[in-house]
């Protein structure tokens, strides 16, 4: 096997599990501050990969500038989905939580399912077939600009969660929701600003996945299992973490296809999420709490 | 000297760098009522913990009736004689007062039947037989913690942990469960190690009292020796005087 | 139960004996549909209701009993009655790694569910590729005929499964009234209230929680034996699917976790929502896929949201049927 083919392989594997990683970013804020279990956040990102996907065929809006507007409109979506339909449920017990978002995700998967149908519907950009060069190693154009968009957004959030007043608002109510109340901060609207904010991470992310992919509405569940493998292995709570975690799992996914069965891709996944949780539940970057 | 029933001897254990218990040692005899007492943050309850098996000690022995529990697991320190009640209490809230009398009875009775009936004496003893059908829920502040005295009491223990069972109660009802204490120590032989602020309670019950303080053990003896020991006095300045 | 319940009950097992009788195919089929969701929500009931465990990958057990059985049958013609233990032997040591893993490890809650779910998806990409049972394609079991009733070898007609479904629902409901209030019943809900409360009292919380593991992987393992027989065909992708622990787990959830007659009513209720919209589909002429799951996303939001102990308590309460007195954590 030449080096070259693996070395691509490996870059393809990094530049999309960077996308990934900034899918699980979102899932890591919501369930690092909220401490709720966001079940449906892969159907989440699979509603965004059809809005592109409308978008395109409507407006032949290429995907990339569709992230914008995509992304606002889940920022929304999200603070509404929190404030209105999950607040009630963070005192619950957890499985309460867990079920009540795992029928959001139901409800979300089959509505699309209902419209849409089963079959997978794409975008076709030009670039998609395209490549950069340098030397004999090739960057798929599509990933590299979903990888630069995901490292973009990535930095956004951090100098927004580490520079502005919101943001330290809201890592603070993830350190100590008792104390962020006793100084006054409205911690039910910094709770609903977080899962916009993840909300509007995972529209990105479905953005840019959207060409790499075909889109079924079954992808949900998936990309739900794959975000949360990647959170706990690259650590709850940690930015960084779920970015470590993202290439890695595209590292792994991208290898172990090409060594062994494509289709046992998943496999390596979900054999490291019983690794980690057993040996190392807070990730690789995540504290222990 | 008769042996002690239960001895903990140099016992330490810290926290992330904060010394809760440091190189506490004390004992206690058969049928006697021993009172722990401290300010708050004193390491009472850590001790408790320690004892009941809910944390290891960092140094130190625990030794229960001639045998070494340090270390054992919270249901392996009830196996070997030792029930506890819990600070903030801890009822199964979903069931009856009954049921949750009933699988503290399930340690000795291991049929059903013989544990309910057990259940339901012990029951009678804290005066909750009447809310026997109620959910634990329902039940008041004082009644819960009557409810968590019957359920470590219908574990047959020899020796009973209590933390702060007097807490939110009035005058009367704490008169009642002394009262209660007391039957229990004349017709089962039962120790009793209290962790109170009820100084009324303390006083009355108490055959031996041991200070803590900052993790410390400042003083230990009769009610009387205490009172009048300074270090405590000192550290006790401005609470409530019997 | 008080003896307005007993008597309800009384009478709905004679009808279900009775009901071939006066059933056709259809109905029989739907009905057998219920048991078996009765049957498999019970065993999930036992750990998540009993003891407190949440498993969102019981898909596993089901899929692992179904292929255990069907591939000694298929390859070796040992019969359903013998694959059944092996079945059981199998989901039983599987559901004990699991739990000795999580347990030992100290993973609970969120973090044991997501385990549960890894193991079963592990497992269903596994079995893709395990030509051994078919792989992807699918494994098959030989249909004779249906007029013939061979228990022996579970190949007959709807009439007989269905009275073997009705003794599995039976059985299990009977089983796990009798667990239930027994000294491991108390033990379980004492267990499922309050861990650390549960210790002090004396009780070894890892080995009553996997004894509910062990119980609940077996009874499972045993609803995968009576789809592969009844069915015929198994395929990893819908059997292991993530969304068949989840239909698993929804009608013990709608209706009422913990409690007996809880999976039943929800298994009862699913059913027969999904039959009347297929219903009003064909009339209608449409064929929409994932109306179904829509409304069962609905349902369980409703129930969630605003019923949160199942319907099962609210209409017992409602109907009489509460012991006397109401005891919490029973019936």
């Amino acid at each position: 096997m030449p080096p070259e083919l693996i070395a691509n392989v490996i870059i393809a594997g990094v530049l999309t599990g960077l996308v990934y990683g900034l899918m699980a970013v979102g899932l890591s804020v919501i369930f690092g501050v909220v401490r709720v279990v966001n079940f449906a956040h892969g159907e989440m990102m699979t509603v965004a990969m059809y809005a592109t996907v409308m978008l395109f065929a409507a407006w032949k809006l290429d995907p990339m500038l569709a992230a914008v507007p995509v992304a606002i409109a889940f920022f929304g979506f999200g603070y509404v989905l929190q404030a209105g339909l999950v607040n009630p449920f963070i005192t619950r017990p957890e499985h309460s939580q867990f079920m009540l978002l795992v029928a959001v995700a139901m409800i979300m998967v089959n509505a699309l399912l209902m419209v849409f149908g089963p079959d997978a519907l794409n975008v076709q950009v030009d670039y998609q077939l395209e490549s950069f060069a340098i030397g004999p190693i090739l960057f798929d154009k599509a990933r590299a600009y979903g990888a630069s968009a995901a490292l973009a957004t990535s930095a956004l959030l951090f100098a927004f969660f580490k520079f502005s007043r919101t943001g330290k608002a809201i890592r603070a109510c993830a350190d100590n929701n008792l104390g962020a109340k006793v100084v006054g901060l409205d911690v039910k609207h910094l709770y609903a600003l977080t899962f916009g904010i993840g909300a509007a991470c995972v529209a990105v992310a479905g953005c840019m996945i959207v060409l790499l992919v075909d889109v079924t509405p079954v992808l949900g569940p998936s990309y739900t299992l794959l975000a949360f493998v990647i959170v706990i292995v690259g650590g709850l709570g940690s930015m960084p973490g779920a970015l470590l975690g993202g290439v890695l799992i595209g590292l792994s996914e991208a290898l172990a296809g090409l060594f062994f069965n494509p289709s046992a891709k998943s496999m390596f996944s979900f054999a490291l999420l019983i690794l980690v949780l057993l040996f190392r539940p807070q990730g690789l970057l995540g504290r222990r709490s | 000297m008769a042996e002690a029933q239960l001895a903990v001897r140099s016992v330490s254990k810290s926290f992330r760098g904060l010394r809760a218990v440091s190189n506490v040692s004390f004992e206690v005899r058969a049928g006697h009522i021993a009172a722990l007492i401290g300010p708050n943050g004193a390491g009472k309850t850590t001790c408790f913990n320690v004892i009941a098996g809910a944390f290891a000690p960092d140094s130190g022995e625990i030794w229960f009736e001639g045998r070494r529990i340090d270390g054992m697991r919270p249901d392996q320190i009830c196996l070997a004689g030792i029930g506890r009640t819990f600070q903030l209490v801890k009822p199964f809230a979903g069931l009856s007062v009954l049921d949750n009398v009933i699988v503290g009875a399930l340690r000795h009775n291991k049929r059903v039947s013989d544990a309910r009936r057990k259940a339901l004496t012990v029951l009678g003893r804290l005066g909750l037989e009447e809310k026997r059908d109620q959910p634990a829920a329902a039940l008041t502040l004082p009644d819960r913690k009557r409810l968590e005295v019957a359920r470590a009491l219908a574990t047959e223990p020899r020796l009973l942990l209590l933390d702060e069972v007097m807490a939110g109660l009035r005058p009367t009802e704490t008169d009642q469960m002394v009262a209660v204490f007391r039957r229990l120590i004349e017709e089962h032989g039962i120790t009793i190690v209290l962790i109170e602020h009820v100084m009324r309670a303390v006083m009355a019950l108490s055959d031996e009292i041991h200070v803590l303080h900052h993790g410390e053990l400042i003083a230990s003896g009769s009610p009387d020796e205490v009172v009048r020991n300074p270090a405590v006095l000192d550290c006790y300045l401005g609470e409530e005087a019997v | 139960m008080n003896r307005r319940a007993a008597i309800l009950l009384g009478v709905l097992l004679a009808a279900l004996l009775v009901l071939p009788v006066i059933a056709n195919d259809y109905l029989l089929s739907v009905v057998i549909l219920i048991l078996f969701f009765a049957f498999s929500g019970q065993a999930w009931n036992v750990m998540m209701g009993f003891a407190g465990q949440l498993s969102l990958g019981h898909s596993l057990y089901v899929g692992v009993g179904a292929y255990a059985a069907a591939a000694i049958y298929v390859h070796y013609g040992i019969g359903p009655w013998a694959g059944i233990w092996l079945a059981m032997l199998v989901c039983v040591l599987l559901g004990s790694v699991i739990g000795f893993l999580a347990f030992r490890f100290g993973i609970s809650g969120v973090y044991f569910a997501l385990l549960t779910i890894a193991f079963a998806e592990f497992t269903r990409i596994g079995f893709d590729h395990l030509d051994w049972v078919g792989g992807s394609g699918g494994f098959f079991l030989p249909v004779v005929r249906r007029d013939v009733n061979d228990l022996l070898n579970l190949r007959g007609s709807p009439v007989m499964f269905y009275y073997v479904a009705l003794a599995l629902a039976g059985g299990a409901f009977a089983f796990c009234a009798w667990l239930l209030r027994s000294r491991v019943g108390y033990y379980w809900q004492a267990i499922r209230e309050d861990q650390d409360a549960a210790q002090s009292l004396g009780i070894n919380t890892f080995r009553y929680k996997m004894f509910a593991i062990a119980i609940s992987s077996a009874m499972t393992g045993v609803s995968g034996v009576f789809f592969a027989f009844y069915y015929n065909n198994l395929f990893p992708e819908q059997i292991f699917h993530i969304s068949r622990s989840i239909e698993l787990i929804l009608g013990p959830i709608i209706g009422g976790l913990g409690t007996l007659f809880g999976p039943v009513l929800g298994a009862v209720v699913l059913t027969l929502l999904a039959e009347s919209i297929t219903e009003v589909m064909s009339v209608l002429g449409l064929e929409i896929p994932g109306v179904k799951q829509v409304f069962y996303g609905l349902c369980l939001l409703v129930v969630v949201m605003f019923l949160p102990n199942g319907i099962w308590p609210t209409l017992a309460r409602r109907l009489g049927l509460e012991r006397e007195g109401g005891r919490g954590g029973h019936g």
